[in-house]
């Protein structure tokens, strides 16, 4: 009986073929060479405590002088118009974009790959690239910003979109397209509805992101209070610094608050 | 008694090659109440979608409200079909956080004009009452604003059947309407359903398991066994004997 029981018992851990282990390995060998190459050393932490102090202390108290607080407050107004501005434009084109991508409704059959691949390209392009190609296309300033959060959010929303409509409820569908309702309609009668918590979801992410990026974008020029905060340290203004600092840390903690209460009334 | 619908010699495989229809041959003529009875498997369903042209067929003939099409219908044809069809699934297939007006307006989705049918808001004064009437026949207008999701089975049900009547079908295909409701509900909204389509002389086709309802809300009981008729009889003249031959082997 026992030796029956000790051929039918699993064993305790699953069998790992030769190319899983040899994977397994070279993964171990990269991270473990990484570690040395790019990883701080302690003597490198130690040595850098002191001058991160140092910096710190430069940087108190927060520079409170009016003139330069009155220049934070209205770049900290672009960084929002940037921001909303290039949200709600990126959302609005996301939505056509997520339709002719989607899999299940869209109109243009093996064509969707296009846009599917267009929305990859978006997403997957870091947002301080796309700044850095604006500011040197459109040149320095907001815009270049605005235009760069647009196409952040059509790769964050389009990819979300896509897969919202995918997986909406089929059943609605059905029954409009038996009517003789056209994609379309159905997109806007049956889809959309069903999807619009999701999609409410996905937008303020995306503008709690686009708040994120368009604070640091300025530091390439494209406009918002990340410039403010490059020309402080570029000028070793480490007061006015610290003050910019407290000022993003606020801001981006508002819109947090913001966007949680929101998407609680939404539920 | 013009004809509404006729199959002839009407087949269709699966991928397999396994028959689901194996030769149908109906008629129903203009305001009949036609129920189809068969197992699972039997080809209700498939032979309801072929009906509509909603899937291809392999071969054989249907003419459904004067449009005759082999394996399907053109688009024009089609097109025609669906403007005079009205079809009611058994989950009723509701937008679930639209309000039921709003749903009912759907039905007009497909029809000339039909982009305003997206939503009731938008809609046209006349196409809201319409949907406000159709409410009044399966008796729910005191629920026009409630959101569907907020509906019991039979009300959402209902619903499905204002969706459908409000296209003014000459035609209501109806795919076990009543399979996912509790029996007292079912009932129900056969009841309004059946009593709706005799008072305005719609041609009524469905699908159900539930014998009763089939000799209760049906002139006509076609039963299908193996992709094949099995019994084309009244609905007074069927008899207990016939419809244990159509659910056993």
């Amino acid at each position: 009986m026992s030796f029956m029981h000790d051929r039918l018992l699993p064993g305790r851990v699953h069998s790992v073929s030769p190319a899983t282990f040899a994977v397994l390995v070279a993964v171990a060998a990269l991270f473990i060479v990484s570690i040395g190459q790019v990883s701080p050393s302690p003597s490198q932490l130690v040595a850098g405590l002191p001058r991160m102090y140092g910096l710190l202390e430069r940087m108190m108290p927060p520079s409170i002088e009016p003139g330069f607080l009155t220049r934070v407050m209205w770049r900290t107004v672009e960084t929002l118009q940037i921001a909303f501005v290039g949200t709600v434009f990126g959302v609005l084109l996301s939505l056509p974009l997520a339709w002719f991508a989607s899999r299940t409704l869209t109109p243009l059959g093996p064509l969707r790959h296009v846009f599917k691949t267009l929305i990859s390209l978006f997403r997957t392009v870091p947002d301080m690239v796309w700044a850095l190609l604006f500011v040197a296309s459109i040149g320095l300033g907001p815009v270049a910003g605005t235009m760069t959060i647009i196409i952040d959010t059509i790769g964050f929303c389009g990819r979300f979109f896509a897969e919202a409509i995918e997986d909406a409820d089929k059943q609605p569908q059905e029954a409009l397209f038996t009517s003789g309702a056209s994609r379309f309609s159905v997109l806007t009668g049956a889809v959309i509805p069903d999807i619009m918590p999701s999609m409410i979801n996905t937008s303020q992410f995306a503008l709690e992101k686009a708040l994120r990026s368009s604070v640091v974008l300025g530091l390439v020029g494209a406009g918002g209070i990340g410039q403010e905060l490059k020309v402080a340290f570029d000028l070793f203004q480490y007061k006015n610094a610290s003050t910019i600092i407290l000022v993003i840390f606020v801001l981006v903690l508002m819109m947090e608050f913001a966007t949680d209460r929101l998407r609680a009334k939404a539920q | 008694m013009s004809e509404i619908i006729r199959t002839e010699a009407l087949k269709k495989s699966y991928e397999n090659g396994k028959p689901v229809l194996d030769g149908v041959d109906i008629r129903v003529g203009s305001g009949e109440r036609i129920a189809l009875i068969g197992s699972n498997g039997a080809g209700k369903s498939t032979l309801l979608k072929c009906l509509i042209g909603h899937t291809p067929f392999c071969s054989g003939e249907v003419a459904t409200l004067g449009e005759t099409f082999r394996a399907s219908p053109s688009k024009t044809q089609l097109h025609r079909i669906r403007q005079r069809v009205g079809f009611v699934f058994q989950n009723h297939g509701l937008v679930r956080r639209q309000s039921v007006l709003t749903n009912v307006v759907h039905g007009k989705l497909g029809l000339v004009g039909g982009w305003r049918a997206w939503h009731q808001a938008i809609a046209r004064q006349e196409i809201r009452e319409q949907a406000m009437e159709a409410l009044a026949q399966v008796k729910l207008t005191a629920k026009a604003r409630s959101r569907a999701d907020e509906l019991s089975g039979g009300q959402a049900q209902r619903v499905a059947i204002a969706r459908a009547l409000i296209r003014q079908p000459a035609l209501m295909i109806a795919d076990e309407p009543a399979a996912s409701l509790d029996p007292t509900a079912g009932r129900d909204v056969m009841e309004v359903f059946s009593d709706l389509v005799r008072r305005k002389g719609i041609t009524l086709v469905f699908t159900t398991h539930d014998m009763d309802h089939a000799v209760s809300f049906a002139d006509r009981v076609i039963a299908l066994k193996g992709g094949r008729v099995c019994f084309d009889l009244p609905a007074s003249e069927v008899r207990r004997s016939e419809v244990d031959g159509v659910f056993h082997a």
